[in-house]
C-alpha cells in the first residue's frame, strides 16, 4: 500500500515528528511504500541541517535524511512555510527538497492513505 | 511555479478540511486556509468544515490593526471564487459559543453533529488543523 | 460503508479533541490514542466513563510505546481497549479506508 505522511511540527516542541518517524519505519518494515513525507508548518524545521541537538538527544533531521535516502523516500518541505521560517535550499539537509503545497494535495490523491502528525 | 504531476483525470477523492482552531493565537488556522486554497486548484471533491474554536475563524468584524497580524478572515470569501461550495459549520460548536450563522463572514451550511459526522465518515482524506 | 480510523494525540484533561471526536465519530469506526492521547485510555480517571461507554460502538486502541513512555504500563486501562505497537498502528491505518487526526 502507498502511504503519504504529513508532519506539521518540528523536532523540538512536539512529539509529532518522532511518532511519524517510528510509524514510517514500521510501515517500511511491513512492506508498504511511503509515497511521500510532506513537511508543513513548523514541520519544515525537520529539514534544517544547521540544527545541532545535544549529544544525548536523537537527531531527527539526520534520521529523516538517512531514512529517506536509504529507502528512496520523497521528503518534501513546503516552500511557503519554509521561507517564512528562514529554511532555504542552502540549509536544507541532504535528502529533502523544497516544493509547493500542491505536493501535499497530490500525495493525498495518489497515495492510498495519508496520515497526519501534528499538534 | 511549483511542479507536480497532474493526477489522472480518473482520480477524484473526497477531501475534507477540518478547522478546529481559533485565528491569530496560533498559525494553525491561517496555514490550514493556505492548503485549502491550493487544494481548490485540483479537481477534487472539496469540503471545508468549521468545528470547535474553528468557528471563530469566521466571526464577523475581525480587526487586527492593533495586533500586527494579517486579517485573513476576508480570504474565506474567496472560497466561492475557487468553487469551494461545501462549507459546513457544526451547530453545536456555534451554539456553545453563543453564535449563529448571522455572525459569520460567509454563508455556510449549519449542520448538527449527527449529520456532519455522517458526511465526515464518507471522506477519503481528512486534513485538520 | 467506509471505515474510519480516528487518531487522537491530545490529553482529554487539556484539549477537547477527544470530546469532539466522540461527538462526530460514527458507530463502527475506530479510535487510536497516541502521544498525550493515551491518558484517555487509563481507567479510573474522570474521563474514563465516557470512553468506556463508547467501547460498545467503537473499537478503541492505544499505542503501547506511548503508554510505557508515560509510566502507565502498570496502570489499569479501560476494559476493551486494545494495546498496539507501531506495527499495529500501521495495520490499523491500512485496514481502515481513511483516517483522521484530531489535532
Amino acid at each position: 500500500m502507498k502511504i503519504g505522511i504529513l508532519i506539521n511540527e518540528g523536532p523540538f516542541t512536539h512529539q509529532a515528528s518522532d511518532s511519524a518517524y517510528r510509524f514510517t519505519v514500521a510501515a517500511l518494515a511491513k512492506g508498504h511504500e511511503i509515497y511521500r513525507v510532506f513537511f508543513y508548518k513548523d514541520g519544515v524545521n525537520n529539514a534544517n541541517k544547521l540544527s545541532e541537538p545535544q549529544t544525548d538527544d536523537r537527531n531527527l533531521v539526520s534520521l529523516w535524511s538517512e531514512l529517506g535516502q536509504e529507502n528512496d523516500i520523497d521528503l518534501v518541505v513546503c516552500v511557503a512555510a519554509a521561507l517564512r521560517r528562514g529554511i532555504k535550499d542552502e540549509i536544507v539537509k541532504e535528502g529533502f527538497r523544497i516544493s509547493g503545497l500542491g505536493q501535499l494535495v497530490e500525495a493525498g490523491i495518489q497515495a492510498d492513505r495519508l496520515v497526519v502528525f501534528g499538534d | 511555479m511549483e511542479e507536480f504531476e497532474e493526477p489522472g483525470p480518473e482520480i477524484v477523492k473526497r477531501f475534507m478540511y477540518v478547522n478546529r482552531r481559533a485565528p491569530y493565537g496560533t498559525i494553525y488556522a491561517h496555514e490550514c486556509l493556505e492548503v485549502i486554497l491550493v487544494a481548490a486548484a485540483f479537481d477534487q471533491d472539496v469540503s471545508v468544515v468549521f468545528v470547535d474554536d474553528g468557528v471563530y475563524e469566521l466571526k464577523k468584524g475581525q480587526d487586527t490593526t492593533d495586533i500586527g497580524l494579517k486579517n485573513f478572515s476576508k480570504t474565506y470569501g474567496a472560497l466561492d471564487d475557487y468553487d469551494v461550495e461545501k462549507i459546513y459549520v457544526e451547530k453545536e460548536s456555534l451554539e456553545a459559543r453563543g453564535l449563529t450563522a448571522d455572525d459569520l463572514v460567509i454563508p455556510v451550511e449549519v449542520l448538527a453533529a449527527k449529520e456532519l459526522g455522517e458526511i465526515m465518515a464518507k471522506q477519503d482524506i481528512v486534513l485538520g488543523s | 460503508m467506509k471505515t474510519m480510523l480516528h487518531l487522537i494525540n491530545k490529553s482529554p484533561f487539556e484539549k477537547n479533541s477527544l470530546d469532539s471526536c466522540l461527538r462526530l465519530a460514527q458507530s463502527g469506526s475506530s479510535i487510536l490514542l497516541i502521544e498525550d492521547g493515551v491518558y484517555a485510555a487509563v481507567a479510573n480517571t474522570e474521563h474514563a466513563h465516557r470512553v468506556a461507554a463508547r467501547t460498545r460502538d467503537l473499537s478503541i486502541y492505544v499505542l503501547g510505546p506511548d503508554v510505557a513512555a508515560r509510566g502507565l504500563s502498570d496502570s489499569p486501562l479501560i476494559d476493551d481497549i486494545t494495546v498496539v505497537d507501531y506495527e499495529g498502528f500501521v495495520d490499523l491505518v491500512a485496514e481502515h479506508d481513511a483516517n483522521q487526526s484530531w489535532l
